[in-house]
């Protein structure tokens, strides 16, 4: 058996295709025991097929994966003992009862009947639902139904635990309570996995960042690290004259600024948020530049993106704001 | 931190496949505990189980006396008709697994199975078990209201059971056609079709007319249906009128009975566990 590891996840050059599309292309991750990592990356990058090989849930093409010491082709078995998922669709019964679900995962991990329905009372009662386990998970809210979803990944309190999209299509309030759950494990010494297209998520929850673009790790590091290599914060002007963009990209005196004429907007670095918002409002208005809306803002994935992977970015329109939100 | 500490303060009495309790022993604990879970789901629906009780039983009734069906056929036609039905019953049972394995699909459970140490042939398992008590079920009720309504049987129990296998074996071959389609094509659209396209196949047999009273060629293709065979298999167990048609396929139904489910088994069951072991592909 693995005896003292310090990595809990190694992947090496792993590959895999569906049909023509490479969905991972050469991934390498090194993820150290106790950490909390995030994996963070457009729509289609490669994030969930990394989780599914993690996870055992599908086979590489190429490439060696290795988790909590075990090699997930040859002892799946035994990393399926040692590792929690916690998918991108609640993956729990919604037909049965939140206490009826843990039930049932406790003695699928052969926990045993008894054992089985105890873990799911402490589990339930940890995560705050033990008032509704009996309530069938349908008519659970989002957040709680996450928060059963992370309840039934915990079971065996696993070495390894990999959280994919754990905050996709959560309101705010769902969000922050999965963060708190994921917090909660962080100290007790399991290594979590989590990808997110939340440049937020990452910074609030992991120790380092592995930024994936195309099946391939484009960055990593810690949050500071990644948002060093964009660049700061930005601000934001929406002009009521698509025409004058030119002339108002001028005057704010940045060769960075992007322009995105159909949306009107224009976006420049901002190294000082105050003093950029009070010297673009007031030169806006000296040249007789109607503006209607400006914002200061954070870099958004898309621009570390844009920076990172070297893809032309002047004529890039700036995405939605939202995005790093 | 090491791993070897974790799991032992985790997994509790977990235990590798093959040490231990058997693997058998496995299979067996981990097909019950699928099993338990749609009884659990019996048990919180229960409207929509007396619905799907419900709904061949009108049908039943709706053939027996709106449509009349049976009625070229010599003698009673609800003893006719009732056979008939129970093997459309089971028949049709294909789209109630292939709901339940796609709306499975759909939501991640089966992934979270898949990632937990349990013998994963357990979910087809519990699947077809619950399909099979469910189909136990339906033909009670639906030989309960068939009694009611005039239906008997003739040749003493040994025949009616004969009969009730049977029906059961069409339904367990259709429970693993509907698992494999569920699993190659697994949408709710495909769902939809797969539960209009049985009506044709349905009328394309002779559980409501005898293909005695259909054109030749189209008498021959209700003959060679499936459904056919364990309906009029079973019409001559139970002793009810055939409307026998003297051809060869009328003359052996309960050798095609057997016959057919077999080969639509031999076809469907590799296929399905082959593409549950190759999800991870």
């Amino acid at each position: 058996m693995a005896g003292n590891v310090t990595e809990a996840i190694v992947l090496d050059g792993v590959h895999k295709r569906y049909g023509e599309k490479r969905a991972l292309d050469g991934l390498d991750l090194t993820v150290g025991a106790g950490t909390v990592h995030a994996v963070l990356g457009p729509n289609g990058a490669g994030k969930t097929t990394a989780v599914r090989i993690m996870s055992t849930l599908l086979r590489p093409d190429a490439g060696r994966v290795t988790v909590a010491g075990l090699d997930v082709r040859e002892r799946a078995s035994g990393v399926r003992r040692r590792i929690g998922l916690l998918g991108q669709h609640a993956a729990v019964d919604e037909q049965l009862g939140g206490r009826q679900n843990l039930e049932m995962f406790g003695r699928l991990y052969h926990l045993g009947a008894r054992r089985a329905g105890t873990r799911a009372d402490e589990l339930l009662e940890r995560f705050g639902l033990a008032d509704t386990g009996r309530k069938a998970v349908k008519q659970y809210s989002g957040g709680m139904r996450r928060r059963l979803d992370l309840a039934a990944s915990l079971i065996t309190e696993p070495a390894v635990l990999f959280l994919d999209e754990p905050t996709t299509g959560l309101d705010p309030r769902g969000r922050a309570e999965v963060w708190g759950a994921v917090r909660s494990l962080v100290g007790g010494g399991t290594t979590v996995l989590l990808t997110t297209q939340y440049l937020e998520e990452a910074d609030q929850l992991a120790d380092r960042i592995s930024l994936i673009d195309e099946g391939r790790v484009a960055a990593e590091g810690t949050s500071d690290q990644l948002k060093a290599l964009v660049g700061g914060d930005r601000i934001d002007i929406v002009l009521r004259d698509a025409a004058r963009l030119a002339e108002a990209a001028r005057l704010l005196g940045s060769p960075d600024a992007l322009r995105d004429p159909d949306r009107r907007l224009i976006s420049a670095p901002a190294p000082d948020r105050m003093a950029a918002l009070t010297w673009a409002v007031r030169a806006l208005q000296e040249a007789g530049i109607e503006a209607e809306d400006i914002a200061v803002r954070r870099p958004t994935l898309d621009e570390v993106f844009l920076s990172l992977t070297g893809r032309p970015s002047g004529e890039q329109p700036v995405r939605e704001t939202e995005a790093a939100a | 931190m090491t791993t070897t500490t974790r799991t032992e303060h985790g997994t509790g009495t977990g235990t590798e496949h093959g040490t231990g309790p058997s693997r058998l022993t496995w299979a067996l604990t981990d097909s019950w505990t699928m099993t338990r879970r749609e009884l659990a789901h019996w048990a919180r629906q229960p409207v929509a189980v007396v619905v799907g009780l419900a709904f061949p039983v009108m049908l039943l009734l709706m053939f027996t006396y709106l449509v009349g069906g049976g009625r070229d056929v010599a003698g009673d036609p609800t003893e006719y008709l009732v056979p008939g039905m129970l093997a459309l019953t089971m028949a049709f049972g294909l789209e109630s697994t292939m709901l339940a394995v796609t709306q499975d699909l759909g939501k991640g459970v089966i992934d979270r199975f898949r990632s937990l140490p349990m013998v994963p042939g357990a979910v087809l398992v519990g699947r077809s078990a619950a399909d099979m008590l469910q189909s136990v079920a339906a033909l009670a009720v639906m030989a309960g209201v068939g009694y009611a309504v005039g239906w008997r049987w003739h040749n003493g129990v040994a025949a009616a059971l004969g009969a009730v296998g049977l029906l059961l074996l069409l339904r367990f071959a259709m429970l693993w056609a509907g698992i494999h389609l569920a699993m190659v094509a697994g949408r709710p659209e495909l769902v939809q079709a797969v539960q209009i396209l049985v009506w044709p196949v349905g009328f394309l047999s002779n559980v409501f007319a005898s293909p005695a009273s259909m054109p030749g060629w189209l008498g021959t293709v209700v003959e060679w249906n499936p459904m056919s065979a364990t309906a009029t298999a079973v019409r001559e167990l139970f002793g009810n009128p055939g409307g026998a048609t003297g051809s060869w396929a009328a003359e052996h139904a309960q050798l095609l009975a057997v016959l057919w489910p077999v080969v639509i088994m031999a076809v469907f069951f590799p296929l399905a566990v082959g593409k549950f072991a190759r999800l991870s592909r």
